[in-house]
């Protein structure tokens, strides 16, 4: 007795069902998901697709970019000479500080030198142009149309003409990605301007004013107080303006104050920003404490041993 | 009356009219305008409501055209898309591969059903494909965002009509060669 042949004919056979291969799939994304969040594999790949890529990208800027030209051309006499006006205020109400400025410069200089202080900073910085932003509905970022050959460094700090913008956070050849203070994951260490106590400022995601965490009720706190860079992160160099406290909710069941705040810099509508270079000296980062000791105590139980 | 034979034909098939099979290269040149709709750079206002081209595209020709785009396809677009918008590497291939086998699943009802009745249809779909993206990201950690967050998905599904009907004009007989056979 022979078998009844059950083979499905060939020419109906179309692979494995859907449900396998959307399993198949979809365990394999996962997987993907996993290695990218957890361990950043995939960098080297997003960076030779983003080489890739990247000239596609200018070309579709061109239309928005001819538009805005052709805006700009026919944009009315009136609107330019008005904006020329406000410059040229703004640049006389700054002279002050900037013509004192060399002189300060040189002065502390001289003081530094009697206090045998390292030379806190060299300015430079490149002036970069906003490509567009993230499309990313999870995080703040933006796109900036410089990248490693133009010498911009990942973790640089970012600025506008108002204060901190963010920090560059992925570099590509030709672009870089810079991740706004708004973000979730960006924290920027502060300073208040009017007395000096430090904290640190959590970007709260998108549609979310940042906000000042782990500050006790009874700081000296007011709405209105301007933060600047403490420059204790060593990204951003100090004293650069970062936001203004807008809002001060003071709970007494709360262990910790709320602290809402604005950023200063046009987080949202800055077209021209200015990457800072990571030059500043930083000394060395100490040791762990709690490494620190356990080496001392290894040592010591190795000592006990050997005597 | 051989002027202009085709214009007639632009409009919505109707459900019992024979298509004829897609050419590959034009499924492919659709895929790739849909990514790189995808990829234009915009901000403010029209980034907010943009909805995600490649999706339509690919569910388009999902329920269309199953021999050439499936799951495996999807997947694969997915990834570029990841790649292209620089996020976390998977998402979109997850979403677009879970988005292919709905579209597998009910491919057969959809067509049934007029243009804007199937827009509803997509949306539920392409929400579907919103959310995982969404879970992806709020298991990596990620805060949830506001009930914009949706709004791409249902203008996506607005544009139904219109993208199903500039996808299937090619592959429409004309209207001269059927006229031949209408009394």
């Amino acid at each position: 007795m022979r078998p009844i042949p059950v083979d499905t004919p060939a020419f109906f056979n179309r692979g494995p069902s859907p449900l396998a291969r959307l399993a198949f799939f979809g365990l394999l994304s996962l997987a993907l998901l996993f290695a990218d969040t957890r361990y950043r594999y995939l960098e080297n790949v997003r960076q030779v697709v983003a080489i890739v890529l990247n000239p596609v990208q200018r070309v579709l800027e061109m239309p928005g970019a001819a538009f805005a030209y052709v805006a700009d051309y026919f944009g009315s006499k009136r609107r330019l000479a008005d904006e020329n006006a406000m410059l040229k205020q703004e640049l006389v109400e700054r002279a002050p500080a900037t013509q004192g400025y060399a002189r300060v410069q040189e002065e502390n200089a001289r003081l530094r030198a009697l206090l045998d202080v390292r030379a806190q900073y060299a300015a430079s910085a490149t002036a970069v142009q906003v490509l567009y932003t993230g499309r990313d509905p999870f995080t703040q970022k933006l796109f900036v149309d410089k990248g490693s050959s133009a010498g911009i460094q990942a973790g640089a700090g970012v600025i506008d003409a108002r204060g901190v913008v963010g920090q560059v956070t992925r570099v590509f050849p030709y672009m870089a990605e810079v991740t706004l203070i708004t973000d979730r994951d960006q924290a920027v260490p502060v300073q208040l301007e009017r007395n000096g106590t430090r904290s640190v400022l959590f970007g709260n995601g998108t549609g979310r004013l940042p906000e000042l965490r782990f500050t006790s009720p009874s700081a000296d706190l007011r709405i209105g107080d301007r933060l600047v860079t403490s420059g204790l992160d060593g990204t951003y160099p100090a004293g650069l303006a970062v936001a203004e406290i807008v809002d001060v909710m003071r709970d007494s069941g709360q262990m910790f104050a709320r602290i809402v705040c604005k950023p200063l810099a046009g987080i949202d509508h800055s077209e021209f920003l200015l990457v800072l270079s990571q030059s500043a000296a930083m000394p060395q980062r100490p040791e762990e404490p709690g490494e620190a000791e356990a080496v001392k105590k290894g040592g010591r139980v190795r000592g006990r041993r050997g005597g | 009356m051989r002027v202009l034979p085709n214009v007639g034909s632009f409009g919505p098939a109707a459900p019992e009219e024979i298509l004829r099979p897609a050419k590959p290269w034009f499924v492919l040149s659709s895929l790739l305008v849909g990514l790189l709709l995808n990829l234009v750079p915009v901000s403010g206002v029209v980034l907010a409501y943009r909805p995600d081209f490649l999706a339509l595209v690919l569910l388009y020709w999902c329920i269309q055209e199953p021999r050439y785009v499936g799951v495996a396809t999807a997947w694969i677009v997915g990834l570029l898309m990841d790649v292209g918008d620089a996020t976390v590497f998977g998402q979109h291939a997850l979403a677009y591969a879970v988005l292919a086998y709905g579209a597998e699943y009910f491919r057969r009802r959809v067509l049934r059903f007029p243009l804007w009745q199937q827009a509803v249809q997509v949306a539920a779909l392409l929400v579907l494909c919103a959310l995982i993206v969404l879970l992806a990201r709020f298991v990596g950690g990620a805060r949830l965002p506001g009930w914009t967050y949706l709004a791409p998905p249902l203008v996506g599904a607005a544009l139904w009509p219109l993208v199903s009907v500039l996808l299937q004009t090619p592959q429409r007989p004309s209207r001269s060669g059927s006229r031949r056979y209408t009394p």
